[in-house]
């Protein structure tokens, strides 16, 4: 099985909307899998049935070979899931550093320890420090998070994910409000971390779609209507007819 | 620097007994005692409250419940007949402070698990009305002397010392609530320490970097809950009482206001919160039995116009503030 994150037939019901229908789909190692549908087309919904903030209905979610559907968010981090949120939600209070050395201890473990030192965890701070070297970033380590650009904050989410060392990562929008230069860099960065991490990309930015995608999923009313190859999505007149709409050619 | 103002205010504290006496005001060293004893109470309250984000409106209950472990098992040492047939009393510190802080963090396990599967107002609320239940529990508990109380007549033994003299209690205090503040200084600087600090800040986020927040949190209300339960069997050996009014909303209420004043989240911010409020509850009482209005009015001032209480005050002068 080399399926790291599998659904199946997913549901999710708000009163008579159906939100999520029926959704299958997989993420496979070393695949970057993109996940694209019109403004209500329930992918943020799908997305937090998939890190564990919203119970579905119906159907199952695994990870790699464990059945997550009824696993807790952290539980989920633990078998491996990394996510970005979509509007940015970090330690405000607390440093850059401090944001991603939380992440790292919570991979160490040993958290309920209440007569150590934090600070005299070395490996912590090194691994702390590994991440924030070359990511541009560095320099604005010991600023707390609120004081810091919007797009400054998604390169943070990205690290902070990355700092739990997951197996996969689920990615709600990481080039929302981005400047042109700023998503230029974070594709970038993305397919760099691709080579190692697959991923599960849930994006408006069509040039970052294309650029990174191996495998895109079109949603609408909850449904996957088309799933294939960028080339595929774009010949797909069931796509052009429903995301389209008037536009006459995508991207 | 930072060690200079402490081991001036440590010199201050150890000079209390010598400087009241020297200006003629006994009275004061018993204020001086209280104050310590609540610092400790406080403390423990900001441990939850300012560091990690849980406002718990019933802290009192595990100050009364330390309180009463030390009067009851005062009660039992004095008919020598033992508890529930099983449990001997003990008029011991060494044995009474412990198990003070033992059955605290019990009941705050207890409440804590049920408290904290809800947040926002209705963790307030909920605290709120536990505490409520074991004041009434209390009032209505006739062995231990229902809404009296229970009078200890002689405070705990302690290595063969004098507790009847004021100085000597005051420095047993002071000696404890010294070890209280070093091992509160190790917790909040520990591991765990990193991450309540980042529960209040943002559940949904550690839960997103795999830390469950009912476990710690719930860890966390527990070790309060103990530094209420000791701060409650002082308060019980120093009056010599322990009573149902000590559990009272009222004195959760007390305890909020401390931490306030002081400044939420600061490591030393209770220690002058609960000295402000007792020393304006001490002069401002002598003053007019209206003295809840104008201490309504000084907390106004406070919240209003200070950024963290007094601890921010000292911060801004020191130039170490924003």
């Amino acid at each position: 099985m080399t399926d790291v994150l599998r659904v199946e037939g997913l549901v999710k019901r708000f009163g008579g909307l159906l939100a999520t229908d029926h959704v299958s789909l997989t993420l496979r190692a070393k695949e970057v899998h993109a996940l694209i549908g019109p403004n209500g087309a329930g992918k943020s919904t799908l997305i937090n049935q998939l890190c564990g903030e919203l119970a579905p209905d119906e159907g199952r979610v695994f990870i790699g070979p464990h059945d997550a559907t009824h696993l807790s968010v952290p539980a989920r981090v633990t078998l491996g899931l990394g996510r970005t949120f979509q509007v940015t939600s970090l330690l405000d209070d607390a440093t850059l550093r401090e944001n991603i050395a939380l992440a790292v201890q919570s991979r160490a473990g040993h958290s309920f320890r209440i007569w150590d030192r934090v600070l005299g965890r070395a490996s912590i701070w090194a691994d702390t420090q590994a991440l924030l070297q070359g990511s541009g970033l560095e320099d604005r380590a010991d600023l707390p998070a609120h004081d810091i650009s919007h797009g400054e904050r998604k390169q943070l989410e990205l690290l902070v994910a990355l700092a739990r060392k997951p197996k996969f990562l689920l990615l709600d929008e990481p080039m929302a409000g981005l400047g042109h230069v700023e998503s230029q860099e974070m594709i970038t960065r993305l397919q760099a971390i691709a080579q190692t991490t697959p991923m599960l990309l849930v994006e408006h930015d069509m040039d970052a779609v294309f650029a990174l995608a191996t495998r895109i999923s079109v949603l609408v009313y909850g449904q996957i209507i088309a799933s294939g190859s960028a080339d595929e999505i774009r010949a797909n007149p069931a796509v052009r007819e429903a995301y389209l709409g008037a536009e006459d050619e995508l991207c | 620097m930072r060690l200079l103002v402490f081991a001036l205010g440590f010199g201050f504290l150890l000079a209390v007994p010598f400087l009241t006496q020297s200006i003629g005001q006994p009275a004061l060293l018993t204020l001086a005692s209280r104050i310590l004893i609540y610092a400790i109470a406080a403390a423990s309250l900001n441990f939850i409250l300012g560091y990690g984000g849980m406002v718990s409106f019933g802290h009192a209950a595990f100050f009364g419940i330390g309180a009463y472990t030390v009067g009851i098992l005062f009660a039992h040492h004095s008919s020598a007949e033992p508890l529930f047939g099983l449990i001997p009393g003990s008029n011991q510190m060494l044995i009474t402070l412990p198990a003070a802080v033992l059955v605290a963090g019990l009941f705050a396990g207890l409440i804590g698990a049920l408290s904290l599967r809800t947040g926002g107002v209705q963790f307030i609320m909920i605290t709120l009305a536990f505490a409520q239940m074991l004041f009434f529990f209390f009032v209505s508990l006739t062995p231990y002397g229902a809404e009296d109380g229970i009078i200890i007549r002689r405070t705990n033994e302690l290595f063969g010392l004098n507790m009847r003299d004021k100085t000597v209690l005051y420095y047993v205090i002071l000696a404890i609530a010294l070890v209280f503040f070093l091992a509160l200084w190790r917790v909040v600087n520990s591991s765990f320490g990193a991450v309540l600090k980042g529960m209040r800040q943002n559940e949904r986020r550690m839960a997103a970097i795999g830390f469950a927040p009912y476990r710690y949190k719930l860890f966390a209300f527990v070790l309060a809950g103990m530094g209420a339960g000791l701060a409650g069997a002082l308060m019980a050996n120093f009056l010599r009482f322990a009573s149902p009014d000590m559990m009272h909303w009222t004195k959760s209420g007390e305890l909020m206001i401390m931490v306030i004043l002081g400044g939420v989240g600061s490591f030393f911010g209770p220690i002058f919160g609960a000295a402000a409020f007792l020393i304006l509850e001490t002069f401002l009482a002598g003053w007019s039995e209206h003295w809840p209005l104008a201490l309504g009015l000084i907390l106004l001032v406070v919240v209003m116009g200070t950024k963290g209480g007094i601890s921010g005050l000292f911060d801004r002068f020191g130039g170490r503030g924003k």
